[in-house]
This record gives C-alpha cells, sequence and structure tokens, in this order.
C-alpha cells in the first residue's frame, strides 16, 4: 500500500458513492414530481421543514415509508457520506503504510466531520 | 410557479452552472446561489444550502480523474483539511445568525474576488525545491509529473497557508460554496505549492470542507429537498460533461466571460443586500 494506491481507490469509492446518492436523489425527485408537478412553490421565506427531514432518524424512518421528500434526503445523506468515507478509508490506509503521524491527523479530521454530524442526529 | 415548472427551470440554470463551473475551474457554487436567489426569488438560505450540497457533489465526483492524472497531494489536503473544517463549523453557526442582506452582501464581495483572481490566474512563481523545517517535518513535499517525467518540489509556509485555510473553510461553511479560490490562493502564493498540485488538492480537499457544514445546515432546515434535487443533479451532470469537454475547449475566453458574468451577479447581489430585495 503506497500513497498513489491509497488515493485510486479513494477516488474510486467517491465516484461510486456519488453515483448511488444521486441515483437516489432521482427515484425521490420523479416521486416528488408524480405525486405534487401542479402543486405551487414559493420559497420566497426561510421556514425551517418538519423534523422527519432535518434528523438522520426522521429522514431514514420517512423514507422506509417512501415518502418521496424523505428519499430525496437519504440520498443527499448517502452524498455527505462519501466524503466522510474518504477521510476515514484515509485514517485505515495511513495506518496500514505504518504512518503515525497522518494516521493521527486524518483521525482528527474524521472527529471534526463526527462533531458536525451529531448536529443532524 | 409550479413545482414542475421550479424543478425543470433550477435544473437548467444548475446544468449550465456546473457546465460553466468545471470548464472555467471556479466550480458551481458561486454562480447557483445568485441564480437561484436574484432570477427564482428563492431565500438566499435555501440556496446555500441546495449549493453546499452540489459543492460535495462535483468535489467527490471528479476526485477519481484528478487522482489518475497525479497532481494531487493526499497529505498536503489531509493535513490542511483540518483548518478547513474548524473553519467550516465556524461558518455553518454564523450563517444562522447573519441576517440574509448581509450574506448577500458578503456573497457579493467574494464573487468580487472570485472573478478578480479568476483574470489573474497563476503567478507561475518558483517553486522551491526544499521544504522549510515545519513542512519537512510534516513531510509534505512530494513529486508531480512534468512533461511525464516525476519533478519534486518543497513546501513553505505553513502556518500562513494553514491560516488562510481556515479562512476558506469559514467562507465555505457561511457562504455554502468551495472557496477553492482562496484555497488555491493559500497553496500557490503562500505555501509556494505548484499550481497544478494546488488546484487539483484544492479540488479534493472541497467535499471534505462542505461536508463538515453539511451536518448543521441539515438540522437548521438550509436543505430542503425540493430545491436541492435539481440544483444537484442540475451541477453534477453540468461538471461530468464539462470535465470530459474540457481537453478541447479554449477555455481563456470563456474564462473572461465567466469571470465578467461573475461580476455582473456579484454587483446585483449587493445591491439587493443594500436595498433588502434578497
Amino acid at each position: 500500500m503506497d500513497d498513489r494506491r491509497l488515493e485510486t481507490i479513494i477516488g474510486r469509492l467517491l465516484q461510486t458513492g456519488v453515483l448511488a446518492a444521486a441515483a437516489t436523489v432521482l427515484a425521490g425527485g420523479v416521486l416528488y414530481l408524480v405525486q405534487s408537478q401542479s402543486g405551487h412553490v414559493d420559497y420566497r421565506s426561510f421556514v425551517p421543514g418538519s423534523p422527519s427531514l432535518r434528523t438522520l432518524s426522521g429522514i431514514v424512518l420517512s423514507a422506509a415509508h417512501f415518502q418521496s421528500q424523505a428519499i430525496i434526503q437519504l440520498g443527499l445523506l448517502l452524498l455527505i457520506a462519501t466524503p466522510v468515507a474518504r477521510v476515514a478509508l484515509a485514517v485505515v490506509g495511513f495506518a496500514l503504510e505504518r504512518d503515525r503521524l497522518y494516521t493521527v491527523i486524518s483521525l482528527i479530521v474524521l472527529v471534526i466531520l463526527a462533531f458536525s454530524l451529531i448536529h443532524a442526529t | 410557479m409550479t413545482a414542475f415548472d421550479f424543478t425543470a427551470v433550477v435544473w437548467i440554470l444548475s446544468f449550465l452552472a456546473g457546465f460553466l463551473g468545471a470548464l472555467t475551474g471556479l466550480g458551481g457554487g458561486v454562480v447557483v446561489v445568485p441564480a437561484l436567489t436574484l432570477a427564482l426569488g428563492v431565500n438566499m438560505k435555501y440556496a446555500i444550502g441546495a449549493s453546499l450540497v452540489s459543492v460535495i457533489a462535483t468535489s467527490s465526483g471528479a476526485a477519481a480523474a484528478y487522482v489518475r492524472e497525479g497532481f494531487s497531494n493526499i497529505r498536503i489536503g489531509m493535513f490542511l483539511e483540518i483548518a478547513t473544517t474548524l473553519g467550516a463549523i465556524l461558518g455553518a453557526y454564523l450563517a444562522g445568525r447573519v441576517g440574509t442582506h448581509a450574506l448577500a452582501i458578503i456573497f457579493g464581495l467574494v464573487l468580487i474576488q472570485a472573478a478578480y483572481h479568476s483574470f489573474k490566474g497563476s503567478l507561475g512563481n518558483d517553486v522551491p525545491a526544499a521544504s522549510d523545517a515545519l513542512a519537512d517535518r510534516l513531510r509534505l513535499g512530494s513529486s508531480y509529473p512534468v512533461d511525464g517525467k516525476p519533478q519534486e518540489y518543497g513546501v513553505r509556509n505553513v502556518p500562513a497557508g494553514f491560516g488562510l485555510m481556515f479562512g476558506a473553510g469559514t467562507l465555505s461553511g457561511l457562504l455554502g460554496i468551495g472557496s477553492g479560490a482562496v484555497k488555491v490562493i493559500a497553496m500557490d502564493r503562500a505555501m509556494r505549492i505548484p499550481f497544478k498540485v494546488s488546484t487539483t488538492t484544492s479540488n479534493f480537499m472541497i467535499g471534505v470542507t462542505a461536508a463538515a457544514s453539511a451536518g448543521i445546515y441539515l438540522s437548521r432546515g438550509f436543505i430542503d429537498p425540493r430545491v436541492t434535487m435539481p440544483v444537484m443533479l442540475g451541477v453534477l451532470s453540468g461538471a461530468l460533461l464539462g470535465a470530459k469537454v474540457l481537453v478541447h475547449a479554449r477555455v481563456r475566453t470563456l474564462r473572461a466571460v465567466f469571470a465578467i458574468v461573475i461580476l455582473a451577479l456579484a454587483i446585483e447581489m449587493i445591491v439587493n443586500g443594500i436595498t433588502g430585495k434578497v
């Protein structure tokens, strides 16, 4: 395992994650448009939506009930997870390279990301 | 406007933004926010939420291609991500506190900087052969292909670069953009890293930086699925097409045209922010 190989694996993983996320968002989007295509929309004023679209558990639960907007959010969560997975893989990769300094550095980044994502639970 | 019309118009605008953003290297986020707020009257908070998500999509989607070229430096990227992610969390907190008008004005100013930066391009300064003491201890130096042969490079001024990266992260979290221009300044100008290495490593970092503010955006309700869906799908498909066309396109003229468009959008954002229309 060297840096080059590690980066190639990570790059592929990111691309796969993005495509899976886009497919999920597209599926939710099609469902949403079928259900409410002629309804009027206005996004002039900001209203923080219902918790079922703002928390991890709410999104997963509503998506399991085939709520179109929750399926879109699920796809977006998958997308947000791709760079996080990238950092997690780098931790493993640097550990395999026995590079203690960069294992710690990537762990710090992972902890910072986890701190932010805890907000969404 | 019906839901169908809104989705279609936003998809087309986002596709164009992603396409031009990939061709010019400026990213799609900088045009998506003004397009949504100025043309469609979307609230600034929904616009920056949708833009932030699309930034992650383009960064992660292009990562494999950049790695193949052999320019990006994963150690520099990972080390500086400590600064950008911390900044991004601060920025995302501020985005909830700062009023919409002020956000619009700050956004306009950052757009002007991005337009100016795209006119100037790289200084093409000499790349140091050896790292200074701190960069050496962090093993940041590496090599990159020049005319098919690996060329060694060193890294300087790590504290200054780290500080600028914190600022880049804060802007990213505050405005929902990749702030690639500031990241490149930190690496290319301050740390004297070769331009190609700076731009590709910056692209690699943008997704991780944006992910740090995404959790806060989501819990605050900035990420509305009905607005974000067409933006994310449009920017992503536009960026993927742009990356394919890039090899054949004459980018210089395009960059100049795009910079003028950005400048016009910037002025309109600032005027609308001051008059309270956004």
